[in-house]
């Protein structure tokens, strides 16, 4: 196994206000890794700068180049890809165009493109259905298929997922999760920030838990997942 | 007033108003994909107004110089800009796109003009030309002002304005040119005579938008520039490049100028400021159009160019106060029923700032 993405020192700010103070963090190919934490924690804050889309100071590798140079559109070609918390659809577009242009990147022929559609149609036969409505006009559950869809469309080798199952019911939850254990089947690693911990623990192979911009925990997640101190703060307080 | 007349203003409004509808789409089409109020956009049509002029009388036209000029600058920009950043391996494809692309149809037409040439090659000459000035001002004035608030970006755009007009003073003079007809063709009607020439830029104008439809949805670059209208930060998501869609925005806005100007010279006796008033007519369409759709943004255009046209017979010499006076009650009325995009940016803008 290799070393697919090593976060140093990331600090990024708001002005004065430093949301993401020193963190540090590291991901094998292959693997899904999740960061828990509490609201405003920074863990958004942490994602959009590893996408380059905040500015920052430390270093970010990426399948072992520096990132420091490239824009957000660089490390997308290059296979990172963020699926957002605020998702940042195309809302005035339909799903399909939402689809294709997730594959803008590396548009070769309608051929391929279509293949592509059709496996992200066949895992999510919603959006097949509902192809040519309007992004802006889904619901939510869609949007975040959409999004992840979306996502996919960019062949990614590095998923950041920003709380894939925010607002959405318990058994679209777990088929979302579902999804995710299963892109690791595909080559896809996963960095998976999340509220719902226990689940998110359950699927990640390795955690870290970021409270007010600084990890304080990390570990294998089976082990977190029993750890006392995250149970207390995120498990909901009961030892099984 | 008599039939006839009014059906002779509406006709002539017709066309007038179908050029504002190409000028009007470009400004949008810039505007929503880099939220640049491109105020030099009539410039640039009077610009190729003009040339087209030069060529006819044989004489070089300024353009070659602005053109010239603005490659010269931008290439700087670029290449010093890549070096910078230690890309100098994009260094030749900066070369081709800023300095040979432009300069070659400079060249030619620099060539071209001491010698007497056929309509058709004058034409594509002068969209040769005037193709590279709007990509151009793009890279040297609002590339490095991406994430400007859209008040700095006007601001930029008038002062591009001025710089563009005094410049178009020194290159082609004071005085006013009207270019050859394209046909000189008349059709009767009954009552009504239509000339070749207004079907022309009726025909031209309805063909260059539906051209324009076709590449927003048909065509990934067209998919990337309307993804990058409706969400600049999903577009960086995928891995489009807001740069790439600013200069196809205002490359393609570059051709529907030079389009509108070669109409609009036999129609219109132009002076070397005669731009920005269709520029802004054009303006007014896009306004009460809402500046965010295509459509809406036609009709708009197509009525300025009617109201215009009975302006004008009215009294010709109040025509721009009647025209732009008849745009306050529509401005009232709309910011009852409805927000426009403008106001949209800029309310975005102001709470990006409060954050
Ligand atoms: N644009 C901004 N300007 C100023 N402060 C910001 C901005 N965005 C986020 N913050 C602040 O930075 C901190 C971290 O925010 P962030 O969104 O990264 O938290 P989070 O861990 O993702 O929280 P949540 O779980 O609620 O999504 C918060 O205190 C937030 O208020
Ligand atoms: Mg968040």
């Amino acid at each position: 196994m290799s070393t697919l993405l090593a976060v140093e020192d990331l600090h990024v700010a708001y002005g004065k206000v430093e949301a993401v103070s020193g963190v540090s963090l590291e991901m094998q190919t292959g693997q899904i890794v999740t960061v828990i934490g509490p609201n405003g924690a920074g863990k958004t804050t942490m994602l959009a700068a590893i996408m380059g889309l905040l500015p920052s100071t430390g270093t970010v590798r990426y399948d072992g180049a520096d990132m420091r140079r490239f824009g957000t559109e660089e490390r997308v070609r290059r296979g990172i890809c963020l699926v957002p918390e605020s998702r940042e659809l195309f809302t005035e577009m339909t799903v399909a165009d939402n689809l294709i242009l997730g594959a803008y990147t590396h548009w070769t022929n309608r051929k391929s493109l279509d293949a592509e559609l059709d496996q992200v149609y066949a895992r999510f036969p919603r959006l097949a259905e509902r192809r040519t409505q309007l992004a802006g006009t889904l619901s939510g559950g869609e949007r975040q298929m959409l999004a992840l869809g979306r996502a996919l469309m960019a062949k990614p080798r590095l998923l950041l997922l920003d709380e894939p199952s925010l607002g959405l019911a318990p058994l679209i939850v777990r088929e979302i999760f579902r999804i995710v254990m299963s892109l690791r089947e595909l080559g896809v690693s996963i960095l998976l920030v999340e509220q719902n911990a226990r689940a998110a623990l359950e699927t990640a192979d390795y955690g870290y838990v970021l409270e007010t911009g600084s990890i304080v925990h990390s570990g294998p997640a089976s082990g977190l997942i029993h750890d006392p101190k995250v149970i207390a703060s995120y498990l909901g307080g009961k030892v099984e | 007033m008599t039939w006839e007349i009014a059906l002779l203003l509406v006709q002539d409004g017709i066309s007038t108003g179908a050029i504002y509808v190409l000028v009007a789409l470009g400004i949008v089409l810039i505007f929503l994909v880099t939220r640049v109020i491109f105020v030099p956009f009539g410039d640039v049509v009077g610009y190729a107004a003009l040339t087209l002029a030069a060529l006819q009388l044989g004489q070089m036209p300024g353009t070659v110089w602005l053109v010239l000029t603005l490659a010269a600058i931008a290439t700087v920009m670029e290449v010093v800009s890549l070096a910078r950043q230690g890309d100098a391996h994009r260094i030749p494809r900066a070369l081709l796109f800023y300095a040979v692309l432009p300069i070659l149809p400079a060249a030619v037409v620099y060539f071209a003009s001491m010698h007497a040439l056929p309509m058709w090659l004058a034409t594509l000459l002068t969209v040769a030309v005037v193709l590279p000035i709007s990509p151009l001002l793009y890279r040297i004035a609002f590339r490095p002002l991406a994430d400007a608030s859209v008040l700095v970006l006007l601001i930029v755009a008038v002062a591009v304005h001025f710089a563009m007009s005094g410049l178009a003073l020194l290159y082609f003079g004071p005085e006013g040119f009207r270019t050859e007809p394209m046909t000189r063709a008349f059709f009767d009607l009954g009552a009504l005579t239509i000339s070749g020439q207004s079907i022309l830029i009726v025909v031209s104008s309805a063909l260059f938008s539906f051209l324009l439809y076709l590449v927003f949805e048909r065509t990934l670059i067209g998919k990337a520039l309307r993804a990058t209208a409706v969400n600049r930060v999903g577009a960086r998501l995928v891995g489009i490049l807001p740069s790439t869609t600013g200069a196809t925005a205002f490359l393609i806005a570059s051709l529907l100028a030079a389009i509108s100007g070669i109409l609009i010279g036999p129609i219109a006796t132009l002076y070397y400021d005669s731009g920005f008033l269709i520029g802004l007519k054009a303006f007014v369409g896009a306004i009460i159009g809402g500046l965010v759709s295509y459509p809406a943004t036609a009709v708009g255009a197509i009525l300025v160019g009617i109201f215009e046209s009975f302006a004008s017979f009215w009294d010709s010499a109040l025509k721009e106060v009647i025209v732009f006076s008849s745009l306050i009650p529509i401005l009232v009325w709309q910011s009852f029923t409805s927000h426009t995009g403008v106001e949209e940016e800029i309310e975005e803008d102001e709470s990006e700032g409060q954050a």
